[in-house]
């Protein structure tokens, strides 16, 4: 079993299973001589097995606290291993009026749970009692249900990050949850690969900046994280959308691009001593 | 060029752990008179692109390129061995070798060391004997002669259309533009091949560079994305406006 | 009703001699005992309207409300015993949550009224169980368009332009029945609602009530919610008035 959550490790659909993507067993088709890679037996296949592994994935999900609220992103691809697969998904999703989610990793894990908190806030709609669920509500439910399923050896796989603003304390909130139950919350997030290229970024622009952020700002901010995580990250799209939630409620934009420069490559040679 | 997990399953098998792989979309194209060609610029480590413009058409002669796949490490030293000999093959001939000499010798080493390489090698290249011509040289190590070849992970989600599209008798600026969109197309389906493309036009005249920036690259047909609203909201507004009876 | 009891009117599961069923006809007599409801099907929404009868002066206002919700696209209100509508609103919820785990989309107002109205008859067909005491008026919009029904403790349920339920039922029908529904709009609805409610209470007789008011449609961003409270004031103050006049000319 591997639950890393580390998304790098989460390997290519069906491999763990020794087969290939056709349903054949790899070991028996491929005979590679000397070099073939056995695969050890599992000694608990005939055990039940419900850890998975990710299908259809989206990459990483990053988030920042700003003057009046929170500001999320992601892109629009769905991966299928390293095809993509889809490319006009939405990983941004709104709950309630106040809160946004934003998912990593399993896609059909993601809209089982957008189908959960669609549910929970119905169920909470018909109570007319005049209470709402706001981002902090959101989050303890979705940490608690990311708990429960990794306890269960049958984790829902995928990373979210919750943001949204209390409409009553004007509070804001920018929180993780993994397929782990881990929980944290901080004023800048990032999953997968924006956890190792965005957040440097993003605590140097956020975290040490000394003046109030404002929504433009941020929008930049966010849009030059985005491009530099196009430039590294082999399951990314040049195509994303940002949710922003403020006090007066939460709004997901239209998919957008980032320019980006190339020009500099163009009289890059070979490998090494190439020259033509 | 890509780490484990691109290609196909025996070649990813293969690969040790860590190691940098070219999981690629790559491409030559006959003509008259000719042969065009092309590559993307992404390299891999698993999903992490450790260089989004390099250049995977490599020099091996005056009128002759290759275009690689599989390990960077294997495909380079391989590269490097062939192009040793050629120099010396036409130092000591007095003139420029056939395409198909470098072919023989990319297959001469890439078959002897099947076990231990994992390199898919297109060479092109001109000679006045034969004209432009491709060759290919995939995983086990075998030589073909094709008009057109593509390869690398990326190939596999261009067949189609290259088999559609393909006719014999291009010119060159239509081999050129078919080059220039079969690996747009690519690119855009390959996790694992991406950025700029480079090709080379490669004629009696000389081999001639041609450059398209990632931001610049063929559009095709892609799906919009529409805005997505809480799901009670969605499918009640699903028909538009309401239906008054 | 003339024959009452005769030993026939004990259990649901026994018919009279000239064919009824007393036990329903008896279920019937609490909702005419209820206050009144109105439903108003426009041509860009539904309206419910209920008269909710102050059994007590020291009831909290605004609380205990007859108007539910049974999803974001439904309301309901019932009239007759007040806790068999409560119930029948958990019911309710249930089939709406259901449907949307199966088929991922909204339950159409047609296929609650005939679940629910399943479940209505299902209690009229056992000597263990007792009828529910109460007709229940639904509201829905969406993609099918405005939608109202009406729900019989015997299980019967139809769909109407306009309908009222309870206690004023006779009077507020004719009123209902003066209405140009091609013309009118949701918003206006909610005018004549009040009024109608307002027309049968008599304060001389009759007990203190709370006007509800909900509605669903464009106005509400396809939501089941009470109407706001600006309107409310509004429609409740104007209601009061117009019967007042009403009553002072009869």
């Amino acid at each position: 079993m591997n639950m890393s959550n580390n998304f790098t490790s989460w390997g290519r659909p069906f491999t763990d299973a020794k087969m290939d993507m056709y349903g054949g067993d790899v070991t028996q088709r491929y005979q590679l001589g000397a070099q073939q890679m056995t695969v050890p037996d599992d000694k608990f296949s005939e055990g039940v097995q419900k850890t998975q592994q990710p299908i259809v994935t989206g990459t990483s999900v990053i988030g920042l606290k700003f003057k009046d609220g929170i500001m999320l992103a992601a892109d629009n691809l769905a991966s299928y291993g390293s095809l993509a697969r889809f490319k006009d998904i939405q990983r941004l999703y709104g709950v309630g009026s106040n809160t946004i989610i934003g998912a990593a990793g399993d896609m059909s894990d993601f809209q089982h749970v957008q189908h959960q908190l669609d549910t929970l806030i119905t169920d909470e709609y018909c109570h007319d009692d005049g209470h709402s669920l706001g981002p902090a509500q959101i989050y303890e439910y979705m940490s608690t249900l990311m708990y429960h399923r990794r306890s269960q050896l049958n984790p829902l796989w995928n990373a979210f990050v919750v943001g949204g603003v209390d409409p009553k304390s004007g509070e804001s909130t920018l929180a993780y949850v993994d397929l782990l139950g881990t929980t944290y919350s901080a004023p800048t997030i990032g999953t997968g690969y924006a956890s190792m290229i965005a957040i440097p970024l993003l605590r140097r622009l956020v975290e040490d900046r000394q003046e109030p952020l404002n929504k433009e700002d941020a929008l930049d901010i966010i849009k030059t994280c985005m491009k530099v995580l196009f430039y590294r990250d082999a399951r990314s799209l040049n195509k994303f959308q940002v949710a922003t939630i403020t006090k007066e409620g939460s709004e997901i934009s239209q998919s957008m691009s980032v320019d980006t420069e190339w020009g500099f490559a163009e009289g890059i040679r070979g490998y090494g001593g190439q020259t033509q | 060029m890509d780490l484990r997990s691109a290609m196909t399953h025996a070649d990813a098998q293969r690969l040790k752990k860590g190691e940098v792989n070219l999981g690629t979309s790559i491409m030559a194209v006959e003509f008259e008179g000719g042969v065009v060609i092309g590559a993307d610029s992404r390299t891999t480590m698993g999903s992490y692109i450790a260089n989004r413009v390099t250049d995977k058409l490599t020099h091996i002669h005056d009128r002759i390129y290759c275009c690689r796949s599989g390990s960077a490490a294997d495909t380079q030293a391989v590269a490097d061995i062939v192009a040793y000999h050629l120099s010396m093959f036409s130092v000591q001939q007095g003139e420029r070798p056939n395409t198909h000499t470098a072919a023989a010798l990319f297959n001469q080493l890439c078959y002897g060391n099947k076990d231990r390489l994992s390199a898919g090698i297109i060479v092109a290249g001109y000679d006045k004997e034969n004209g432009g011509s491709v060759y290919n040289i995939p995983l086990g190590g075998g030589m073909f002669k094709q008009p057109w070849a593509i390869g690398g992970s990326g190939s596999t989600y261009v067949y189609g259309y290259c088999d559609a599209t393909y006719k014999d008798g291009m010119n060159k600026d239509e081999t050129v533009h078919f080059v220039k969109n079969t690996l747009a197309l690519a690119m855009s389906r390959d996790g694992s091949s991406g950025g700029t493309i480079r090709m080379c036009v490669i004629t009696d005249d000389g081999v001639q560079r041609l450059f398209v920036p990632g931001n610049e690259l063929p559009q095709f047909w892609e799906p919009q994305v529409n805005v997505n609203k809480p799901a009670h909201q969605l499918a009640m507004e699903a028909e538009g406006d309401i239906m008054v009876h | 009703m003339s024959s009452i009891g005769t030993g026939y009117d004990l259990s649901a599961s026994t018919y009279s001699p000239d064919g009824r069923i007393f036990q329903i006809e008896y279920a019937n007599k609490a909702v005419e005992n209820a206050g009144t409801v109105i439903g108003i099907r426009t041509k860009d929404g539904v309206i419910l309207a209920a008269q909710k009868l102050l059994d007590s002066k020291l009831l909290v206002s605004g609380t205990a409300k007859r108007i539910l919700t049974a999803d974001m696209h439904i309301g309901m209100a019932s009239a007759g015993l007040r806790a068999d509508g409560k119930h029948l609103q958990t019911r309710a919820r249930e089939e709406c949550k259901n449907y949307r785990d199966n088929y991922m989309s909204p339950i159409p107002l047609k296929h609650l009224s005939d679940r629910l109205g399943s479940y209505l008859n299902a209690y009229t067909l056992y000597s263990s169980v007792r009828p529910f005491g109460i007709s229940t008026v639904i509201s829905s919009c969406d993609k099918n368009g405005p939608q109202l029904y009406a729900i019989e403790p015997s299980g019967l349920y139809w769909g109407y332009q306009a309908t009222a339920i309870g206690k004023g039922k006779q009077l507020a029908q004719t009123e209902l029945e003066k209405l140009n529904f091609d013309e009118l709009s949701m918003r206006q609805a909610v005018f004549e609602a009040a009024r109608i409610i307002h027309l049968v209470h008599d304060p001389t007789k009759d007990k203190g009530f709370e006007l509800e008011i909900s509605w669903i449609g464009k106005d509400s961003q396809y939501k089941h919610v009470h109407v706001p409270a600006q309107l409310y004031d509004e429609a409740n103050e104007l209601g009061k008035t117009q019967a007042e006049s009403g009553r002072m000319q009869e």
